[in-house]
């Protein structure tokens, strides 16, 4: 099966999952996801070449509904819970730095 | 008084407030009075509204007064796991992550709640995102087992599970992903009920596993969980995985719950049973037998695939969760990171300052599986192994009406005793999950205790949308016994 799971590659992870982890928590990490990815990979001694794969078990596919326009929750409610803001907007710093606006 | 009060069961208190008996005021008055006690020693709740329960008891009381029509559950005033949305009060998810955040609108089950004249006592302690079979990653505060105050309630629902055997409320909702709602109703000795997966909308109940997750009842009795059926279940047009009403009627719960189900075909699976606690095992077996006693047969049944469960879980768990977890980016709600250096610390170091340790671990084994390269040898996998999984419970629901087990392997562990080991503490979930990867409907029932004094759990399986039955089978075993009347020693 897959080579173990190392901390060159939890570090790759953990910048795909956007977590900024500590040395401690990526050796740590790194130990327990190798202890848990040997348990999971029990999964391999089962034969699932003819298995489909089950996503959820709703016996439903689509839902669909009419296109209707409903009240929705407005500008207040909807930044009652920004971490900042400026007026109508809600606050972030600058994605673009100076030299690449055009 | 106040004590024969908090005694009740969710339908007696309702009759009784109904029949204009007793004051809904004066059984939530008794609930706090009972808060200001306990609740130190317990730690059921991460929040509660004194104020706003009395004033929705009030309005009840003089609804019913004026001889106005009220709701089923009347007066009766129930706990809300803290992982669905109120437009009041905060909903943390006891994650500091969620910061502050205030919900501007009610989850579908609290507003059907709600719209049932029910009183919200307060929302309560979980383990963080619901990830956890201890409350022990919650962050923010520690919730014991009112049975042995040294133990763990069970999780993730452990909050709700100890309020309602503890008599901090008298129903309350939980959650189940894996087991979340069952193990901790176990573990204190009441009832949980994870209903069928599309049963009850998720709307408003903060996403962990989409495909798994589900929002059901704990309450002491099964009347009480079959009466917060009643309330709860239906299609909601928000949650487009609730099932529609014409092709799954929501029955009444309570109408057929006082009859015995003749020629009840019961299956159990002897070596998985084995697994479990020799005193586990005895109670378990014990049940079985008072089944056996009331005219049901009993089946032996293989699950070839259940010993599969947990690793197919906790790679579909977490894969879910590291998608649903992607939102918690400190930019529209929650903790932001002070002075981020540019966009991505934004990002990068809220996340990591506001997850614990356990959220931050499924998160990245739920990354690392869908991650480029491994999807298939991990994800895929599991969802082709969930679907063998499924098929045993298809074809043993061919033989039987119900499969009968043990909720967890053991009775409620020691605080702190596996929260260092997260492989071990995910294989305490053995026979809960496949219920979840399934879709099926599960009940955990009291049914003992171990010489220790700790609850004992039955849990019950049936087919999917037949929680009337499940329900059912589950009342001719509480008829039969009085497990579910005994009470922690600390509140008596």
């Amino acid at each position: 099966m897959a080579k173990k799971i190392d901390q060159a590659q939890v570090r790759k992870v953990a910048k795909l999952a956007r977590l900024d982890l500590t040395e401690a928590e990526i050796a740590e990490f790194t130990g327990q996801l190798i202890a848990i990815l040997d348990y999971v990979e029990k999964m391999n001694r089962l034969d699932t070449e003819n298995v489909q794969p089950l996503a959820h078990c709703l016996p439903i596919s689509n839902c669909f509904r009419e296109d209707i326009v409903k009240e929705s929750l407005g500008t207040e409610k909807t930044l009652a819970n920004a971490p900042q803001r400026d007026g109508d907007f809600f606050k972030v710093p600058k994605i673009l730095d100076d030299t690449s606006a055009a | 008084m106040q004590n024969e009060l908090l005694n009740m069961s969710c339908k007696e208190l309702r009759d009784q407030i109904a029949a204009g008996q007793v004051k809904s005021v004066s059984a939530t008055r008794a609930v706090f009075a009972a808060l200001k006690k306990y609740e130190p020693v317990i730690g059921a709740y991460i929040s509660t509204f004194e104020q706003q329960a009395l004033t929705k008891a009030g309005e009840v009381d003089d609804k019913i007064a004026a001889g106005e029509p009220v709701g089923q559950l009347a007066g009766v005033p129930v706990a809300i796991k803290d992982n669905m949305c109120t437009s009041f009060g905060a909903t943390t998810c006891a994650s500091k992550i969620l910061g502050n955040f205030h919900s501007p609108y009610n989850a579908t089950a609290v507003e059907k709640l709600l719209a049932a004249d029910a009183v919200i006592v307060g929302k309560t302690n979980m383990d963080e995102f619901a990830m956890g079979s201890s409350t022990e990653t919650s962050s923010m505060q520690r919730t014991v087992n009112p049975w042995d105050t040294g133990r763990v309630p069970g999780g993730s629902s452990g909050g709700s599970a100890a309020a309602v055997a503890g008599r901090l409320c008298f129903a309350a909702l939980g959650s189940d992903t894996g087991g979340s709602i069952r193990q901790p109703a176990g573990f204190c000795g009441v009832v949980g009920l994870k209903p069928t997966y599309g049963r009850v909308s998720r709307y408003g109940l903060v996403a962990f596993g989409s495909s798994l997750d589900q929002i059901g009842p704990i309450t002491r009795t099964v009347a009480d969980s079959a009466l917060m059926m009643n309330v709860i279940a239906g299609h909601d047009a928000a949650d487009s995985t609730s099932v529609e009403r014409q092709n799954v009627p929501v029955c009444d719960y309570l109408e057929n719950l006082g009859k015995p189900i003749a020629n009840l075909k019961i299956a159990v699976v002897p070596e998985f049973n084995a697994g479990a606690d020799e005193q586990v095992q005895k109670a378990i077996g014990d049940a079985v037998d008072v089944y056996k006693g009331l005219g049901a047969e009993i089946i032996e049944t293989d699950m070839p695939h259940f010993d599969y469960a947990i690793a197919a879980y906790y790679v579909i768990a977490t894969a879910e969760a590291s998608s649903n977890l992607a939102r918690y980016d400190g930019v529209h709600y929650g903790h932001r990171t002070q002075a981020p250096k540019d966009y991505i610390e934004v990002y990068s170091k809220s996340r990591a300052e506001g997850f614990g340790k356990e959220v931050k671990r499924r998160i990245m084994l739920g990354t690392y599986a869908l991650s480029s390269g491994y999807y298939d040898a991990y994800y895929l996998k599991a969802l082709k192994v969930r679907n063998l999984i499924r098929g045993d419970f298809t074809k043993a629901f061919e033989r039987c009406d119900c499969i009968m087990m043990p909720v967890a392997p053991t009775t409620a562990f020691k605080l702190g005793e596996k929260i260092d080991e997260p492989l071990t503490m995910y294989l305490s979930d053995i026979y809960t999950i496949a219920a979840n990867l399934a879709g099926v409907p599960a009940v955990s029932i009291p049914c003992g205790f171990d010489d220790a004094g700790l609850p004992i759990g039955l849990q019950i399986i049936a087919p999917a949308f037949s929680e009337d039955k499940l329900l059912q089978t589950a009342a001719m075993y509480e008829a039969h016994t009085d497990w579910h009347k005994s009470k922690p020693a600390i509140i008596r």
